[in-house]
C-alpha cells in the first residue's frame, strides 16, 4: 500500500455528537474519513469536484462540500451528517417534509440537500421561496424537478424546523 | 365468482398517495447503493483510458505498474484469453477493454487492481501506452462521407441480435443499424398536398447526469461470480456476464440495491464484465466505481439530424410524412438500434398519418457511446415533428390546437396496422392541456403558448415472473425483478400485492433485483414496471389466492361444506379464516407458506405489441426578452393520461421530473449554442467583424 506511517497525521473531531480520533492520511477528504473510515455511507459522492452538492455536510454549522474539503481541517471542529439528523429514530421535521412532499425519488441528492437545508433553516428559520431556492443552488437533484424540495424545506420552516434533532447544541 | 366481504377488510392501498416505503431510508442515510457495498478483501480499481478518438494500440507496457508497492493485479485485453471479450445485447460490438484498437477518447484500454483506489490511480501513470493515431470521425455527416475512415472493421462483430433483426444491415461502412417504417402511397400523399412542411432539426448529444456514477463490485467464489452494480436492468446484465464468462445463467448472481437515478443511462451492461474480469484477474472482490467524468465517457444519449417533410391538405389534414433520421450513435451499438427503432415507430403518431415513409438510421462515430435516455428516440423526433406542426399551423392560417385536433388518434384506433390501438385519449389530454394554459386567452405581449403532444410505443417486450409468498402469519413477501431506480416501484409493487390479497400495507415487503433470488424480469425501463411486473404480482397474488382456497376444501372442508372465497380470507359456515390460518392447516402445524406465480408474456392481453402507449402532453407559456433573446418558462403544464394512478403522488412526481429534464436538455443546447457562438468572437473575430449566428453555425464578414 502507498499509505505509510510517518505520513500519517492525528485527526480529532466530533461527528454527530461523538468525538473521534483517528489517523488519516493529510490527503484525505472529510467524505472519505466519513464513508470509509467511519461506516457513515449516508452521505454521498458524485461529481467530486464541489459542483453537486450530494456530498454536504455541516462543519461547526456551515454546509461544505465534504468532497474536496480536506479532513485535516476538521480537526477540532463539530461535524453533522445525515445520519445525525434523526434522534431515536425520531425524523426531523424537514425529514418528514422530504417524505410527505416526495421530494426526492432515487434519493442520492436527499443526504446532501437535507444537511444544506438544515443549514439554511439554522440561519434563517423562515425564509421564503426565494431565499430557499438561493439557499441550495449548490444542490443538484435529477429526479424530481426541484419544486417539491422547495415545498418541503418551506413546510419544515412552517413546523418550525429550526433546529434539527442532532444539532450542535445537543452535542454538548 | 361471487365475493362477499362480511367484514371491514383493510382498505385496498390502489389509488391511495402512500408514502414512499424507501423513504425513511432514503431520509436518513440508510439506503444502500451499489457505491456502499463494501466486500471483506475487497480490492480496488481504475482504468487508463484513451486519449485518442481513434487509433491503433501497438505496444501496452505493464511492467513499471506491475511492480507499484500495493498493485495486485494489471489487466489488458491480452491477459484475458479465457474471457469472451466482446459483448453487446443489440449487436455484439463492444470489447469490455480495448483489443487493439480504440475507438473513443475514453475507452478503456488497461484496468489496475490495488488495495486501494489511490494506489491503483498512482499506478495507472506508470502504465505506458503506444498509439498510433487513425483519422477519426466525431458527426455524422462526417462517418457518412465515402472516404469517412472505418469504425468498425469486421461485419461479423455485428451478431447477437435480440428481437429487432429486420433492422440490422449494413447500407454503408460505418451504419450500425437501420429501421424503417412505411405505409402508404407517400408519392401520392405528398403530390396531392396543398402544403409541404419541410426542415432540418438537429438534437444534442446528451448525457443523463444520474448522481451515482457507475459503480460494480464483483466478487467470485466456486467458479460462480456475484456482481453488485448500478445497473437497471439485472437480468440482462447476467446474460451478458454469463456470455463473457461461459458460465449458465445460474452461476451468474446480480444485485441491485438502490439505484442513484438512471433514466436509461444505467439500461443493459456498462462496467460489469470489465470488473468481473479484474477481479477474476486478481482473485480477490473488486470495486470499480466510475468518477462523473468517466461515466459522460460510459453512456450517453442519441444525438440526432433530422430531416422531416410532412404533408397537408387544405383543411390542415395530415396525408403524409417522410423522414430520415441520423442518430449519432458513438463507438458502439449498445441500444442505439433499439433507439433507431423507436424514432422511427415514434414518428407514427400520434396523428393519424394515411402514408408515411420513415428511415432511422444508428451511425457509429469515434464518440462515448450512445443508449437509452428518457423515453429515447420519442425526443429527438417528437421536436421535429411537433414544430413542423405549429410551423403548419400558422401557413394554413389555423389554430396550433385545432390542427391537432383534426389530426390525433382517436381512443381504439390504430396508429398503424398490427399494433394495439391508441389506449388513451390524446384528444382529451389537448383539452385539458389547453384549459390549464388558458389557451382561449391571448398570451400577452412578449409571450406565447403552445401545446404538444406525442404517443410512444411503451412498455418494452412483455417478458416478466413474480412471485407472492403468503407466510404462515397471513404476511406477504413479493419477490419482483424490478429495480428501485427511484421511480417508487418499492412502493407501488407493494401496493398492488396489498390490494389483490387484501392485507394491509405494512404486511406486505418486497424482495427486488437478486438475479439469484428473485425471479426474471426483462428490463426496468420504458414505464414498463408498474404495468407488466404490476400485472405479474397480480397475477401471482391470484394464483396464491386459489391455491389457498384449495387448501381451505382440502384441509378444512373435505366433505363439502362450501368454502367461500372473501376479500382477505375464506368462510366456511360462516367461520372466518384468514390466510394465515389457511396455511397453518394445510401443512397442519404452526408453519408453511403459499408461493403464488404471476407469469407475463406475449400472450392474452399483452399480446399485441407495444403492451401499451405512453402519452406525453405538455403545455408551455413561454415570454422572451426582447433585447437578450433569453426565454423564460412562464407556466409548463403537463399531462399524465396513465390509467388507474396506482400511487397519484409517484405519478405526478415522475411527470413533473421528466419535464424539468427535458427543460434542462432545452437549455443546456442553448447554452452551448451561446458558447459556439462566444468562441466564434473569441478565435476567430477578436477584432471586431460581426459573427452572425446561423441555424446550424456561424457567418462571419
Amino acid at each position: 500500500m502507498a499509505e505509510t506511517a510517518e505520513r500519517s497525521i492525528d485527526l480529532a473531531l466530533e461527528v454527530n455528537g461523538r468525538r473521534r480520533s483517528l489517523r488519516i492520511e493529510p490527503r484525505e477528504t472529510l467524505a472519505e474519513v466519513l464513508r470509509d473510515r467511519l461506516a457513515l455511507t449516508g452521505t454521498k459522492v458524485s461529481c467530486d469536484a464541489q459542483v453537486c452538492g450530494a456530498c454536504t455536510v455541516l462543519v461547526d454549522g456551515l454546509a461544505v462540500s465534504s468532497c474536496t474539503y480536506l479532513a485535516a481541517d476538521a480537526d477540532g471542529r463539530r461535524v453533522r451528517t445525515v445520519e445525525g439528523l434523526a434522534v431515536d429514530g425520531r425524523l426531523t421535521p424537514l425529514q418528514q417534509a422530504f417524505i410527505d412532499r416526495a421530494a426526492f425519488q432515487c434519493g442520492f441528492c436527499t443526504s446532501g440537500m437535507l444537511m444544506a437545508a438544515t443549514a439554511l433553516l439554522e440561519e434563517n428559520p423562515a425564509p421564503s421561496a426565494d431565499d430557499v431556492v438561493r439557499g441550495l443552488e449548490g444542490n443538484l437533484c435529477r429526479c424530481t424537478g426541484y419544486a417539491p424540495i422547495v415545498e418541503a424545506v418551506l413546510e419544515a420552516a412552517a413546523a418550525g424546523d429550526r433546529t434539527t434533532n442532532g444539532a450542535d447544541g445537543a452535542a454538548e | 365468482m361471487k365475493r362477499v366481504t362480511t367484514r371491514d377488510a383493510a382498505p385496498a392501498p390502489i389509488g391511495e398517495p402512500v408514502p414512499r416505503r424507501d423513504g425513511i431510508a432514503k431520509v436518513t442515510g440508510g439506503a444502500t447503493y451499489a457505491t456502499d457495498i463494501a466486500l471483506p478483501g475487497m480490492a480496488h480499481a481504475k482504468v487508463l483510458r484513451s486519449p485518442y478518438a481513434h487509433a491503433r494500440v501497438v505496444s501496452i507496457d505493464t511492467a513499471a505498474a506491475r511492480a507499484h508497492p500495493g498493485v495486485i493485479a494489471v489487466v489488458t485485453a491480452e491477459d484475458l484469453p479465457d474471457v469472451e471479450l466482446i459483448y453487446g445485447h443489440a449487436v455484439a460490438d463492444h470489447p469490455l477493454i480495448a483489443t487493439g484498437k480504440v475507438r473513443f477518447a475514453g475507452e478503456p484500454v488497461v484496468g489496475v487492481v490495488a488495495e486501494d483506489a489511490v494506489t491503483a490511480q498512482e499506478a495507472l501513470a506508470l502504465v505506458t501506452v503506444e498509439y498510433e493515431p487513425l483519422p477519426w470521425v466525431t458527426d455524422v455527416a462526417a462517418a457518412l462521407a465515402p472516404d469517412a475512415p472505418i469504425i468498425h472493421e469486421r461485419p461479423g462483430e455485428q451478431r447477437a441480435h435480440r428481437g429487432f433483426e429486420e433492422d440490422i444491415e449494413r447500407t454503408a461502412a460505418n451504419v450500425c443499424s437501420a429501421s424503417r417504417q412505411q405505409w402508404g402511397d407517400v408519392d401520392a400523399a405528398f403530390a396531392e398536398a396543398a402544403l409541404v412542411v419541410e426542415g432540418e432539426f438537429r438534437y444534442p448529444l446528451c448525457y443523463a447526469y444520474a448522481m451515482e456514477p457507475y459503480t460494480a463490485v464483483a466478487s467470485w467464489s466456486e467458479g460462480a461470480l456475484t456482481v453488485w452494480t448500478s445497473a437497471q436492468h439485472p437480468y440482462m446484465v447476467r446474460d451478458d456476464l454469463a456470455h463473457c464468462f461461459h458460465l449458465p445463467l445460474s452461476a451468474v448472481r446480480v444485485i441491485v440495491p438502490y439505484v442513484g437515478g438512471g433514466y436509461g443511462s444505467k439500461s443493459y451492461t456498462k462496467i460489469e464484465p470489465l470488473t468481473a474480469a479484474l477481479a477474476l484477474r486478481a482473485g480477490r472482490p473488486v470495486r470499480l466505481a466510475l468518477s462523473v467524468e468517466e461515466a459522460i465517457l460510459t453512456t450517453r444519449g442519441d444525438g440526432a439530424r433530422i430531416r422531416l417533410a410532412t404533408a397537408f391538405d387544405h383543411e390542415g389534414h395530415l396525408l403524409g410524412r417522410r423522414a430520415t433520421v441520423h442518430l449519432d450513435t458513438g463507438a458502439y451499438a449498445e441500444n442505439s438500434p433499439l433507439v433507431a427503432r423507436k424514432a422511427a415507430n415514434r414518428l407514427g403518431g400520434p396523428y393519424r398519418i394515411p402514408a408515411l415513409d420513415v428511415r432511422c438510421s444508428a451511425i457509429y462515430t469515434n464518440t462515448a457511446p450512445a443508449s437509452s435516455f428518457r423515453g429515447f428516440g420519442a425526443p429527438q423526433v417528437t421536436f421535429a415533428a411537433e414544430s413542423q406542426m405549429d410551423e403548419a399551423a400558422e401557413r394554413l392560417g389555423l389554430d396550433p390546437l385545432e390542427l391537432r385536433r383534426r389530426n390525433v388518434l382517436q381512443p381504439g384506433e390504430r396508429p398503424w396496422p398490427r399494433v394495439r390501438g391508441i389506449d388513451a385519449d390524446l384528444g382529451a389530454d389537448l383539452e385539458i392541456a389547453a384549459e390549464e394554459l388558458e389557451w382561449d386567452t391571448p398570451a400577452v405581449a412578449g409571450r406565447g403558448k403552445a401545446i404538444s403532444i406525442s404517443a410512444s410505443d411503451a412498455g418494452s417486450e412483455p417478458v416478466t415472473t413474480a412471485v407472492v409468498r403468503v407466510h404462515s402469519d397471513g404476511s406477504v413477501t413479493v419477490t419482483a425483478g424490478s429495480t428501485e431506480i427511484g421511480q417508487g416501484s418499492s412502493t407501488v409493487l407493494a401496493q398492488i400485492a396489498a390490494g389483490e390479497m387484501a392485507v394491509p400495507l405494512d404486511r406486505v415487503h418486497l424482495v427486488q433485483s437478486d438475479t439469484a433470488a428473485v425471479s426474471y424480469d426483462r428490463s426496468t425501463g420504458a414505464s414498463r414496471t408498474t404495468t407488466l411486473m404490476g400485472l405479474a404480482i397480480q397475477r401471482a397474488a391470484r394464483d396464491a389466492r386459489a391455491q389457498l382456497v384449495r387448501w381451505a376444501e382440502e384441509a378444512l372442508a373435505p366433505d363439502g361444506p362450501a368454502v367461500v372465497e372473501e376479500r382477505d380470507g375464506v368462510s366456511i359456515d360462516g367461520k372466518r379464516y384468514d390466510w394465515g390460518e389457511l396455511v397453518r392447516a394445510w401443512f397442519g402445524g404452526a408453519s408453511g407458506e403459499v408461493v403464488g406465480r404471476g407469469y407475463v408474456r406475449r400472450a392474452g392481453a399483452t399480446e399485441e405489441m407495444p403492451p401499451f402507449w405512453e402519452v406525453g402532453c405538455v403545455g408551455v407559456e413561454a415570454s422572451v426578452d426582447e433585447e437578450t433573446g433569453e426565454i423564460r418558462l412562464e407556466r409548463l403544464v403537463t399531462v399524465g393520461d396513465v390509467g388507474c394512478a396506482i400511487n397519484p403522488q409517484l405519478v405526478e412526481s415522475q411527470d413533473v421530473g421528466a419535464a424539468v429534464m427535458g427543460l434542462a436538455i432545452q437549455r443546456a443546447a442553448r447554452d452551448a449554442r451561446a458558447q459556439l457562438v462566444r468562441w466564434a468572437e473569441e478565435a476567430l473575430a477578436p477584432d471586431g467583424p460581426a459573427v452572425v449566428e446561423e441555424r446550424d453555425g456561424v457567418s462571419i464578414g
